[in-house]
């Protein structure tokens, strides 16, 4: 049988990934990219907690898990909205050159 | 070890990978696409059927999508193509290396987190429409207020401006 | 109370009042001045008639009656001043108020072509309403200020022209030298207050000339055993010596001449120097106290009566020698104002102030006869540039003559002798001494010789000797119009009729004076020495006017510049006469020069002691100024400076953590979250 660990560990693995795909890459959209990625592995942390906790017909994690899913959502047609927006303005998607916030 | 929940794993992870260091952003989203479905696969597996089905539907079927039209309407013309990487991708790796050492050793470290799972789950719609209405009404109903704000900023924010004179 | 009596002040106040308007005026309103000023004396004068017909309907012993009225209160004492008629006043009412609306209405015609006619008549009226308020004043501190007044109004118009030095001069002399009396006067004034209590002279038997003050006055002493009421009566003395220019105050009277000739009549022969012999006849009583019968004149009287005899003799003296038309007059005044003092001290107040009347309207006669001779002559006031002016000028020599006759004391029919004469009886009954009777007498007949000297330079001879020398658009004198001539007559007429009212067979006079009735009695020239002192009087005038006709008379004075024919005789003692015993030069050496080293003193004490003070104090508090600016640049601007530029620098260096990359502060939050989670983990175990 699979463990709680596992899940856990897989969902840490992918936060990871997630992260270094945002830190790491070039792109707007794609550092976008990373953070839905996180939020999916914070998702199935909820989901593998509710399944290996004591109370799993109360449904609390899977609520949780609809309201996630369904603010990723928006907040990712909100960002990238900004995206296309700063890309009119700068006609870049280069982070590395948006940088006139530097004090 | 489950053998399902280990390929499973692996092709999760392969996807999500392959999202962070392709070069052509297009292959990017594809690879992450199907780490999405990596993950509805998954939570199948752990009897959550409806998130796994909702998975499918909003990540794979829209936010993907629109990170393909984002790119697409961000197109750089061929010859300005910028590096992959941006400058400091060391440090983003160091950092993103370290977050999971630290989250691997902390789970590894508990004791909770060792045990089979106990009970056996049988949810199904009904039961999940009865508690979005009756305990779970409010979040709905902000849900629901947070949705038609982030649609109508999203226009307004992206909308093209260049007809006004104002 | 009669309404004459309540109202008696408004004999001062109209004049006051109508010089208070008058000051408001421009110069341009001549009449309104002139009318106001006359008008107000006018008023005034039918005022000082009703009271001199009311005090004269109530004539008797006891007829003092008063106005009294507090003025303020100190403490648990009231200042009191108030208001008296009783003969003395009235007389005096009368006599000023006419003998000043004469004069004012003669000023009209002298100061015609004056561009500062309007300021003149204001001055006028305010004199003649000071010196009224002196006359009617039952306080000796209401007729003190009234006092004051007559003395600022005289340096006001004997500096009338102030743009010439010498007029600016004598005024200033003027002031100044009263003053000094009336130092004197203030300080008897106090003395008394301090004695008695009171400063009114009748109050209901409580004043200071009232029998329970005098006891109480005669009864003590002071230094050098004289009792109070002769010293506080000699401090009076005094300020009325500087007023009445007794030696040695009589300095600044001839130099009072610079003043317009009204002027002169006015207050400098008539009324001001008047005020002074009045004000000792005022405070008789308290001069005259003296412990148990009179036996004999006590101390101030003898004070009064030797000034005033030295007085006479100085001034008849140097009126010899004088050369200017209105001088020999001033020192002719300074003659017979030592004869009113004279009077008073041996005779009594009836005798001082029938000569002080009577002098007043021939000496106001020849002063304003000399303004007219002066006013002919365009000007002019050398004697010995005049000559023949009977020719010129009849009118105003028929009323000059009466005048000098009057002056000299020519017997009968001019009231100078008869004046005069009571003066020389009494002196020659005074139980003291008889040098002032002989100083008297030599004063008549230098009286008699300067003024037919004078007569001889100015109105006879035959040819007018005028400087044309000078005066290049030359015409001949002229008389002056009948504004100015018609007082002179008024004056003449007074001048003769007067004396008759105080003849020894009718002492009416005498009689109004004391409270007693007179009848006509010629018996009365029988009495001790008056016959004998008549004729020798008579002898004096005689002998005076012939020897005038002697030395200028028999043969006419040819020309301007010829020595004077007494002066050929004895030419030293002719210039010592000249420059009056060079009185003036010896005040100039001592007092004047102390005074000014005093007051050079002053200066320098100032300049250099107080300014010295002042200055270092204003220098400890700029050094203070520039100390504080020192600190407040370089301390605490410098540490305010260098604190913000720290906060500036710290800014600077916070900012340089804001890359403006996105992905560097997500790499933050990534540490952030790793420190977070080993915490929690640390802090679980």
């Amino acid at each position: 049988m699979n463990s709680l660990q596992n899940y856990l560990l897989l969902s840490s693995l992918l936060f990871s990934i997630g992260l270094a795909g945002a830190l790491i890459r070039r792109n707007a959209i794609l550092v976008l990219i990373g953070i839905e990625l996180m939020l999916n592995s914070a998702n199935l942390n909820l989901i593998a907690f509710w399944r290996f906790g004591p109370n799993p017909a109360a449904l609390t994690g899977v609520m949780f898990t609809i309201f996630s899913i369904s603010i990723a959502a928006a907040e990712a047609a909100v960002g990238l909205g900004i995206i296309l927006a700063a890309y009119r303005h700068s006609r870049t998607t280069d982070l590395d050159q948006m940088n006139s916030l530097k004090g | 070890m489950n053998a399902i929940f280990l390929i499973l794993a692996i092709v999760t992870v392969l996807g999500t990978a392959a999202a962070m260091c392709l070069r052509n952003a297009v292959h990017c989203v594809l690879a992450l696409t199907l780490g999405f479905t990596g993950i509805a696969a998954l939570y199948l597996q752990l009897s959550a059927q409806f998130v796994g089905f909702t998975q499918i539907m909003v990540y794979v079927g829209a936010v993907a999508i629109l990170a393909v039209f984002a790119i697409m309407m961000t197109h750089q013309p061929e010859p300005a193509k910028p590096p992959t990487f941006s400058n400091f991708w060391v440090w983003g790796s160091i950092v993103a290396a370290a977050v999971f050492s630290v989250l691997a050793w902390a789970i590894h470290h508990s004791s909770v987190t060792r045990q089979p799972p106990t009970t056996q789950v049988d949810i199904n719609v009904q039961q999940i429409g009865v508690a979005l209405m009756h305990h779970f009404v409010l979040p709905l109903e902000i849900m629901g207020l947070l949705l038609t704000a982030a649609l109508i900023g999203a226009v307004v924010i992206a909308m093209d401006r260049k007809e006004e004179t104002k | 109370m009669t309404w004459i009596v309540k109202n008696l002040w408004l004999i001062p106040a109209l004049p006051i009042l109508a010089a208070g308007i008058a000051a408001l005026l421009k110069k341009r309103s001549r009449i309104l001045s002139a009318a106001l000023a006359i008008g107000s004396m006018a008023v005034s004068f039918l005022l000082s008639l009703c009271a001199f017909a009311h005090v004269l309907a109530n004539h008797s012993a006891d007829q003092v009656q008063t106005f009294n009225f507090g003025w303020f209160q100190f403490g648990n004492e009231w200042l009191q001043l108030g208001w008296v008629l009783d003969p003395l006043t009235a007389v005096m009412l009368v006599m000023v108020s006419f003998v000043g609306l004469l004069i004012f209405i003669y000023s009209t015609g002298y100061m015609e072509h004056d561009e500062n006619f309007t300021r003149f008549f204001c001055f006028l009226a305010l004199f003649a309403g000071a010196m009224l308020g002196v006359i009617i004043a039952n306080s000796l501190l209401l007729l003190y200020m009234c006092w004051e007044i007559v003395g600022l109004t005289s340096y006001l118009l004997i500096g009338f022209w102030y743009h010439r030095p010498a007029a600016a001069a004598a005024a200033k002399k003027a002031f100044i030298t009263t003053r000094i009396g009336d130092l004197a006067f203030l300080l008897g004034m106090v003395w008394l207050y301090n004695k008695t209590g009171t400063l009114l002279f009748y109050d209901n038997g409580a004043g200071c000339l009232e029998h329970s003050a005098l006891i109480h006055l005669v009864a003590q002493t002071t230094l050098f055993g004289l009792t109070l009421s002769t010293a506080i009566g000699i401090l009076i003395f005094c300020g009325a010596a500087g007023k009445s220019g007794q030696v040695p105050l009589h300095v600044w009277l001839p130099d009072a001449m610079e003043g317009p000739t009204p002027v002169s009549a006015l207050i400098h022969a008539a009324t001001m120097v008047a005020a002074g012999v009045f004000l000792i006849a005022r405070i008789y009583p308290l001069m005259s106290a003296q412990v148990g019968a009179a036996l004999s004149p006590t101390i101030a009287l003898q004070v009064v009566t030797w000034v005033g005899a030295i007085t006479a003799l100085f001034g008849a003296t140097v009126a010899v020698a004088q050369f200017d038309i209105k001088r020999i007059l001033a020192y002719s005044t300074v003659s017979q104002l030592g004869y009113m003092m004279i009077g008073l001290g041996v005779g009594g107040v009836s005798v001082g102030m029938f000569h002080l009347i009577t002098h007043a309207f021939f000496k106001a006669l020849l002063f304003l006869g000399a303004g007219s001779v002066i006013h002919g002559c365009s000007g002019e006031q050398d004697i010995r540039r005049m000559g023949s002016m009977r020719k010129f000028m009849p009118i105003t020599f028929a009323a000059y003559s009466a005048g000098m006759l009057a002056l000299c004391g020519f017997p009968f029919f001019f009231s100078g002798f008869w004046s005069k004469d009571a003066i020389l009886h009494a002196a020659h009954n005074w139980s003291i001494s008889q040098a002032p009777y002989y100083m008297g007498a030599i004063g008549a007949l230098l009286t008699a010789f300067y003024m037919t000297r004078q007569m001889y330079y100015v109105f006879a001879g035959s040819t007018h000797r005028a400087d044309t020398s000078t005066d290049t658009a030359h015409h001949d004198p002229h008389e002056s119009p009948a504004v100015m001539t018609v007082p002179l007559v008024i004056l003449a007429t007074c001048a003769v009729v007067l004396g008759f009212l105080g003849t020894p067979a009718w002492p009416w006079f005498q009689s109004f004076l004391e409270g007693t009735h007179a009848t006509f009695t010629l018996a009365a020239f029988k009495e001790a020495g008056i016959v004998p002192v008549m004729f020798c009087s008579s002898l004096l005038v005689v002998l005076g006017l012939g020897l005038g006709w002697w030395f200028y008379g028999r043969t006419p004075i040819a020309s301007a510049n010829e020595p004077d024919n007494l002066g050929k005789l004895q030419p030293q003692i002719y210039s010592t006469l000249n420059h009056a015993y060079f009185v003036d030069a010896i005040y100039d050496a001592t007092l004047i020069r102390l005074n000014t080293f005093w007051s050079k003193l002053c200066d320098w004490l100032d300049r250099w002691v107080w300014n010295g003070a002042v200055q270092t104090v204003s220098y400890v508090v700029l050094s203070l100024a520039w100390l504080d600016h020192f600190v407040d640049s370089y301390i605490v601007n410098a540490g305010f400076d260098e604190g913000c530029e720290g906060v500036s620098h710290g800014g600077y260096l916070l900012s340089l953590l804001q890359g403006g990359r996105v992905q560097g502060y997500m790499r933050v939050i990534g540490c952030a979250l790793i420190a977070l989670t080993l915490f929690l983990l640390w802090g679980a175990k």
